[in-house]
């Protein structure tokens, strides 16, 4: 349906331990004794990894590219994204136009330069308020368990039942206004209440886990509040692996705006944005081509980034999942 | 030897001249005149991301038609390693044969290729396994999974391996046999369970039974009926038996000779009743020592202090040696050899004498 | 088992109540002007308003209303009857139409995602961390990150318009082949995941102890893994594909819209696009209530392949 379902489906929901047996987990027959040796701890094994890896270089590259052009995009491009004139019309390359024109006669480079600014900020803010909700919904479920967990894993249930596309077109067209702010405001509320669970999810498993940590119990022995063991203890547990979907989310998000966008429910002109100049390109694609490839090459390699980053990151802190 | 003192890469080899110096012991005489079954001098790794561990470091030991030989140790010694081995099954990778030969009925299974060896599991030597609700598929019925050993091998059309599964299950003594052919692994009880396993692996009448643990996930007064029935079964359908196991208590009603692994090696072989009686080996003598007995009132059980060897690093010398109350100089140093004290009995301590005589231990 | 499709099948209808009153509340409540919400900028004629009006029992107001409204919402859904849209026509008949398309384009882009990502997945389970395995994963990775309203347009483009190997647009009454592009896009998504689950779950298996039980009884390697371990892989694989399938019927509304695909998606895309506000509606409640009933279709299959579900 929507490719932000499938990334997250792409995860086993059956993952198992590996073998059992002793004969085919020689690091379990070694595993009983004390190995005298230097400490290391998981964090330092994924960096080691990590580094290893061109794809985390390259992932990491292009965030970098991506968030400098949306933060400072007259760093990329001189021309002014707003400046069409018809008689331009699918103008080929010149001097600031390295791609040419658009069916508008827009800088087709400028415009696709400015549409990342739209992509990243509906990407970022809807993974935050994403992470603030999976965290409270997660933290709250896992800590406290018993039929608070109950009813939200139900609820958990619900919201990852329904279809994300199908949800936000409902949603997004009870939004008549056409202001930039809250059309923006609009597509991350949306894409937040509807994109939570499976974050929500790892929190919630990753809480568990830690609540039975040893230190936990001591803490809980010693007297501390419900509330400092959830802040002191368990949530910094819960980061890494939530920081991890939501980099992934991230770039499911900014898909998930252009294809909206696309769809003309998301962003509206004049707000710049991928999936606009994507349709607007798709539209005109047989008297010029460039005005449909740059926008859906720029979108493309945004989404491939934060993916590809998420994904080496989770592989590099779990390496049993490959 | 003294003065000699091996190095990592050496030790090895030291060992594997020492052991395979020493002549098996002549047992009851099969047709070829050698053994059913002989293992002689394997040497299996692992290796993995994190290094090599050296699983099994020459171990030798024989199997003869319808005897119970029980392979004793810990988790990691290497007992069930060594059992996949001879049925070929070891994972490759991580583990790597790096030398050694597998005997049966005087060929080395070795040397054979993957075809040949496949047609010698489940109608030569047959095998079960730990756990048997991992170990049976739980996506197909027991009845199907019995025949088709049966359709698959032994040719038997669609009915007549369900009618042998049947007979396989009432063999093994699976009440309402036929009408629990349908049912799925997760339906059973644990012992049940275990008994559909093994009906599985008699059905191509294999001549060696290896058992792996085949008791330890069971419960106690259900361990004793699955031995019983391994017992009457190996004796009536006059098979030979590997009996792989880390508890001693199983062995003593069964078995007819022990052999004890550490750390990859057998540190001792010898008949039940003269292992029971003097154990020749520290290892083996504080394994004795850790079970529980009714006639010792009052007195404190003791336990082998210490952990198991890393296999990536074993000690030099003896790798018994950082846990052994007898240890000496010797020990760090030198690899012990296997010491053969008679009645087909040996004992690789440098103080193997003093070990078995000393009782007041 | 009937107990189980039983108890699956009442869950089925809570979660229809439920799902249909969160899109039906998300809709009307607590608007200013339904009618204006449902026409969108377009202006609405009086003899619009009043059949809106009547047909929604918009006079109604309060809670009390509103559960009316809903009440009666799903009668009508439950009748087949989904009323008019703004140009007049029934939307069962639009939908009568487009649901054929819909669902040849679908099973197209089904049967690419089994042929090709459940064969690959399994070839690279079984050759895990071999070159094959770790390019198929790379390329999965592209393809579940390039969005659809990128790959569409631009295989459309590439493969339709510059290099002519597809028509580039299926038009009134698609035939196969004009279908085949559209339904390797449609699918391709639905292939890389089922791809890497077949995989993971081939990985997986390979190591379950059932595999050396199966060796240990002298079974050729191509019966393990063809049999016994495709069995076990297959649960999590078909369960993806059954809720895939409501997916892709639903689910085409950028592929079948940018491939002119006379299909519901297309009705949909189309519906939005021309701010028809009833149709966008009775298309949602009809692709709700599809996507409950594949979700009841995986569980029943779930159950059929993995026994250890069924007598629980």
């Amino acid at each position: 349906m929507s490719d932000f379902e499938t990334v997250a489906a792409s995860e086993d929901p059956h993952a198992r331990r590996g073998p059992s047996g002793e004969p085919n987990a020689p690091n379990q027959i070694g595993g009983t004794s004390v190995t005298p040796g230097r400490p290391r701890s998981l964090a330092g094994d994924a960096w080691r990894d990590l580094r290893r890896k061109p794809i985390f270089w390259i992932s990491s590259a292009l965030v970098l590219v991506v968030t400098a052009m949306a933060a400072v995009p007259a760093l990329f491009t001189t021309a002014d994204p707003a400046d069409c004139l018809l008689s331009r019309q699918h103008a080929g390359p010149s001097g600031g136009a390295i791609f040419g024109y658009d069916f508008q006669g827009c800088n087709t480079y400028a415009r696709a330069v400015y549409g990342a600014r739209a992509s990243l900020l509906v990407g970022a803010l809807s993974a935050l308020l994403t992470g603030l909700i999976a965290l409270t919904v997660g933290m709250l479920a896992g800590y406290f368990g018993r039929w608070i967990d109950a009813v939200l894993s139900r609820v958990i249930d619900i919201v990852l039942g329904i279809p994300l596309l199908l949800a936000a077109i409902v949603l997004l067209k009870r939004v008549a206004s056409d202001s930039a702010t809250i059309r923006i405001a609009a597509v991350i509320f949306v894409l937040a209440v509807l994109g939570w669970t499976t974050t929500a999810r790892v929190v919630r498993s990753s809480v568990i886990t830690a609540k039975e940590q040893d230190y936990v119990s001591a803490a809980r022995m010693l007297g501390a509040s419900n509330s400092r063991i959830m802040w002191r203890h368990i949530l910094p547990n819960t980061l890494a692996p939530a920081i991890v979907v939501l980099t992934i989310a991230l770039g499911s998000f900014i898909a998930a705006e252009a294809t909206l966008s696309f769809l003309g429910i998301g962003l509206k002109e004049p707000t710049i944005s991928w999936g606009i100049d994507i349709n607007n390109g798709r539209v005109h694609m047989r008297e010029s081509a460039t005005p449909l490839m740059v926008p859906s090459t720029f979108l493309a390699l945004t989404v491939l980034a934060f993916i590809m980053l998420g994904d080496a990151i989770r592989d590099a802190f779990d390496p049993k999942l490959r | 030897m003294r003065g000699n003192r091996p190095t990592r890469g050496s030790e090895r080899k030291a060992g594997a001249v020492s052991q395979s110096a020493v002549q098996p012991t002549p047992a009851s005489p099969t047709p070829e005149g050698g053994h059913l079954l002989e293992v002689r001098d394997l040497h299996v790794e692992f290796r993995t991301g994190e290094g090599v561990a050296k699983v099994i470091n020459g171990v030798s030991y024989h199997l003869d038609a319808g005897e119970t030989l029980a392979v004793l140790g810990e988790s990691g010694s290497g007992k069930s390693v060594t059992a996949q081995a001879i049925m070929g099954i070891l994972d490759t990778p991580p583990a790597v044969i790096r030398s050694g030969q597998i005997r049966y009925q005087g060929r080395d299974l070795l040397a054979q290729s993957e075809e040949q060896r496949r047609q010698v599991r489940g109608t030569e030597i047959a095998m079960i396994f730990q756990d048997a609700l991992s170990a049976l598929n739980p996506t197909f019925p027991v009845g199907w999974q019995i025949g088709e050993t049966l359709r698959q091998r032994a040719g038997m059309s669609r009915g007549d391996a369900r009618r042998r599964a049947i007979e396989l299950m009432e063999l093994v003594k699976i009440p309402a046999a036929a009408s629990r052919l349908g049912d799925y692994p997760h339906q059973f009880s644990g012992g049940m369970r275990q008994r559909v396993m093994i009906a599985m692996a008699l059905a191509l009448n294999p001549k060696v039974l290896i058992a792996d643990e085949p008791t330890t996930a069971l419960d106690v007064t259900v361990q004793a009926q699955i031995m019983d029935l391994l017992s009457d079964l190996r004796r009536d359908l006059r098979m030979a038996m590997i009996l792989i196991t880390h508890d001693l208590g199983v062995v003593a009603g069964v078995a007819d000779r022990i052999a004890v692994m550490y750390a990859g090696r057998i540190v001792e072989h010898a008949d039940v009743r003269s292992l029971y009686k003097t154990p020749a080996h520290p290892y083996t003598k504080g394994l004795l020592e850790s079970i529980p007995r009714l006639d010792f009132h009052g007195q404190q059980l003791s336990t082998i202090r210490g952990l198991p060897p890393n296999l990536m690093r074993i000690p030099s010398g003896c790798p018994f040696h950082p846990r052994c109350p007898y240890v000496q100089q010797v020990c760090v140093d030198v690899v012990p050899h296997d010491l053969v004290l008679g009645d087909g009995r040996t004992s690789a301590c440098h103080f193997a004498q003093e070990v078995r005589d000393d009782r007041a231990r | 088992m009937v107990r189980f499709i039983l108890r699956r099948l009442l869950q089925m209808v809570l979660a229809f109540f439920g799902t249909t009153l969160i899109v039906y509340a998300l809709m009307f409540a607590g608007q200013g002007d339904p009618i204006q919400a449902l026409a969108g900028e377009r202006p609405v004629t009086e003899a619009q308003r009043a059949y809106l009006t009547e047909k929604f029992h918009l006079d109604r107001t309060g809670i009390d209303g509103f559960f009316y409204r809903y009440f009666d919402y799903i009668r009508n859904l439950l009748q087949g009857d989904l009323g008019e849209s703004l140009t007049g026509r029934q939307i069962g008949d639009i939908l009568a139409a487009a649901w054929p398309v819909t669902i040849k384009l679908a099973l197209i882009a089904m049967a690419v995602t089994v042929l090709v990502g459940v064969t690959a997945g399994v070839l690279a389970g079984v050759r895990r961390a071999s070159i094959f395995d770790n390019s198929t994963l790379l390329l999965t990775l592209v393809v579940l990150a390039v969005p659809t309203i990128v790959l569409a347009p631009i295989a459309q483009y590439l493969l339709g318009v510059r290099w002519q190997l597809f028509p580039p647009t299926a038009g009134a009454d698609p035939d196969f082949y004009s279908l085949l592009l559209p339904g390797i896009v449609l699918g391709s998504l639905s292939l890389a995941t089922a791809l890497r689950l077949t995989r993971t779950a081939v990985a997986e298996n390979l190591r379950a102890d059932y595999v050396r039980t199966a060796r240990s009884k002298g079974l050729v390697k191509r019966r393990i893994v063809g049999i016994h371990v495709l069995r076990n892989s297959l649960i999590p694989v078909v369960t993806f594909l059954g809720v895939e399938l409501g997916n892709l019927m639903g689910g085409a509304i950028i592929t079948e819209g940018v491939f002119n695909i006379p299909g519901v998606g297309f009705n949909l895309f189309r519906a939005i696009r021309t701010e028809d506000g009833p149709l966008v509606v009775g298309i949602v409640s009809v692709l709700v209530v599809v996507y409950l009933i594949a979700n009841l279709v995986v569980d029943v299959l779930y159950a059929v392949l993995d026994p250890r579900i069924r007598y629980e």
